[in-house]
């Protein structure tokens, strides 16, 4: 009876191949491309727990267990590398995360349709300037010879600071360009769901004699709840990953102390100084980390609030 | 709507118009100063004159960055580089999603999980340099092209455009004879001109802000973007230097800093003057991202 049951399944299986070929032709190409660029990375994850030589390729480099894990967690950079990451993921979260959505609601508020556009079309310019260029800005602004910042503050009398050589600075640099770059484009999937809102909803609030920061408080802000639920667990999840291309550019040897996160070290390891099996390790080990980070607050989240990711 | 006209009411009015000048400045002043900055004389540069308008007007930054090559050369190289990639990109893409629209392709919900899995999970840096390296990519454009080749993220933002068109309009093309490749090109794409143009716009900003990858897999100086370029005049403090010795021999003296402002706008200038056309369809998918994700 079952075998009947899958020699049924497996005819039907082969109909719906044979109907749908030139679909999976279609797939041919970009699978095998999620194959080589995606899986065998993945494989070749295994040099972590090897001393790996380049010559001798995965298959005939020497096993050593956990060891650059370890030499990792012995590392007298270790705890300097998981203070700096998740300080600046934390600091980022507290500063940044609110930004689009005071802005979202403010947005909301202005009852100028054409002033509302222009604003909203100014605040997503900062999204096209590519990265480089922002931080480049930055270098500029705040040089300590032409940049404009210190020569106000020398016009006032002040000493003349080399921002981005100050390792205390560099936090507040970093999540402030950051904030500057993302909060207006941030702020387009709360206004989506704001637009979303029945306008009978508020005039029904007015009636009742809710004033404007009542109607944002009960009406406007609830709106938008789960779509901060979802983008918070991401945020979460992602405490310790790091914004690696940026830092490198803005980080340098001078503000180690505060600017070298996981992700500059795994670069200088691996390719700097090409020590690819530790190199390895320490970004699996810091992926490792951010998965669980983000299974957590997925769980955390559908438990207490009944919204998840998946 | 019914007008609120009581006195917290104008207070949130004032508040709200005082917040969005603060944003409008905030992010207004500091392109503004840096364009002014670039189209100032080096005097009034360093004597610190300028601040939003530029001060003994001159476009002799320019000529000098335009003399010295290095830019536009590096300015033509970005451009094939975003053309190229976008091209992959977009077949690739389209080659994963419409199969993967389909309600009925067989294995559709193990493709998709092989999707998904590399979204939250990957070989990270080191592996996937070695990957690369080890296809012989290094020093070519392929490096900067292939790895990137497909989006997860834009592929299913991709998937949900295709599910969106009538069954009905594929199905009469499928009696009338015709295969699934033709049902695609004929059909479909041709319906998907705006999906199309806003997934392609995603993949050509980020192939034209992208630095990290040219930075590791390119040796050759002739060879590199203008990101990369911009980093070593701007970030690195190199070269600025020398071009501005360039300027000696065309017309007269240049500082350093009027080279560095004037390379940061000519970086700028082409995304701004794209984006507000080409914001609509990137606020689209944005929010069909979103929604998604």
């Amino acid at each position: 009876m079952i075998s009947r049951i899958r020699d049924y399944d497996y005819k039907y299986l082969k109909k719906r191949i044979k109907r749908s070929k030139y679909l999976l032709l279609m797939l041919l190409l970009p699978v095998t491309w999620y194959i080589i660029f995606n899986y065998i990375p993945i494989y070749g994850l295994l040099i972590a727990f090897q001393d790996f030589n380049l010559r001798l390729g995965i298959t005939g480099s020497r096993w050593v267990g956990l060891m650059h894990f370890r030499r990792f967690f012995d590392h007298p950079f270790f705890w300097r590398l998981i203070r700096n990451t998740f300080l600046l993921n934390l600091y980022g979260l507290v500063w940044g995360f609110p930004m689009p959505i005071i802005f979202a609601l403010l947005l909301n508020e202005l009852r100028n349709v054409y002033f509302k556009r222009f604003v909203q079309t100014v605040s997503y310019l900062p999204h096209f300037i590519s990265t480089v260029a922002v931080v480049g800005m930055l270098f500029m602004i705040l040089s300590p010879s032409v940049g404009i910042v210190n020569q106000i503050i020398s016009a006032m009398g002040g000493d003349t600071i080399h921002f981005l050589a100050r390792a205390e600075w560099f936090r507040s640099l970093f999540i402030g360009s950051g904030i500057w770059q993302s909060m207006g484009w941030g702020a387009i999937i709360y206004l989506a769901a704001l637009s979303g809102v029945s306008e009978e909803i508020y005039e029904a609030a007015t009636i009742d004699g809710a004033t404007r920061l009542q109607k944002i408080r009960h009406i406007s802000l609830p709106s938008i709840m789960p779509t901060i639920t979802i983008l918070l667990i991401m945020n979460v999840g992602s405490m310790m990953s790091s914004a690696t291309e940026r830092v490198l550019l803005m980080q340098s040897p001078i503000t180690f102390e505060t600017s070298d996160v996981i992700g500059t070290f795994v670069f200088r390891m691996g390719l700097g100084m090409a020590d690819f099996s530790f190199g390895t390790a320490v970004g699996l080990f810091n992926s490792v980390i951010n998965l669980t980070l983000l299974f957590m607050a997925n769980a955390f989240s559908r438990k207490i609030l009944g919204n998840s990711l998946w | 709507m019914v007008h609120d006209n009581s006195f917290s009411s104008r207070a949130l009015d004032i508040f709200v118009y005082i917040f969005m000048f603060i944003v409008l400045a905030v992010t207004l002043m500091p392109i503004l100063h840096v364009v002014s900055m670039s189209l100032s004389s080096s005097g009034a540069i360093n004597r610190g004159q300028v601040g939003l308008w530029p001060v003994e007007f001159t476009t002799i930054a320019y000529n000098t960055v335009w003399a010295a090559g290095t830019v536009p050369r590096s300015f033509i190289n970005s451009v094939y580089y975003t053309t190229l990639g976008t091209l992959i990109n977009l077949i690739m893409t389209v080659l994963m999603a419409y199969p993967l629209s389909k309600a009925d392709l067989p294995f559709r919900s193990f493709f998709m999980k092989m999707v998904i899995i590399t979204m939250f999970f990957g070989g990270g840096m080191i592996p996937n340099f070695l990957l690369v390296t080890r296809l012989g990519l290094f020093n070519s454009v392929w490096a900067l092209v292939l790895p990137g080749a497909i989006s997860s993220m834009n592929m299913i933002i991709m998937r949900t455009f295709f599910e969106g068109h009538p069954r009905e309009l594929e199905e009469s093309a499928i009696i009338d004879g015709a295969n699934d490749f033709r049902v695609l090109f004929s059909i479909i794409l041709p319906l998907s001109k705006a999906s199309l143009a806003t997934i392609g716009m995603f993949y050509a900003v980020s192939h034209w802000n992208s630095w990290f990858p040219a930075s590791i897999y390119l040796r050759d100086m002739a060879r590199f973007p203008l990101q990369l370029i911009l980093r070593e005049i701007v970030i690195n403090n190199q070269m600025a230097m020398e071009m501005a010795e360039v300027g000696l021999f065309i017309d007269h003296r240049v500082s350093a800093e009027s080279i560095q402002y004037a390379v940061l706008v000519i970086s700028i200038v082409p995304m701004l003057l794209i984006y507000p056309f080409a914001q609509k369809y990137f606020v689209k998918g944005a929010m069909l991202g979103s929604i998604k994700g």
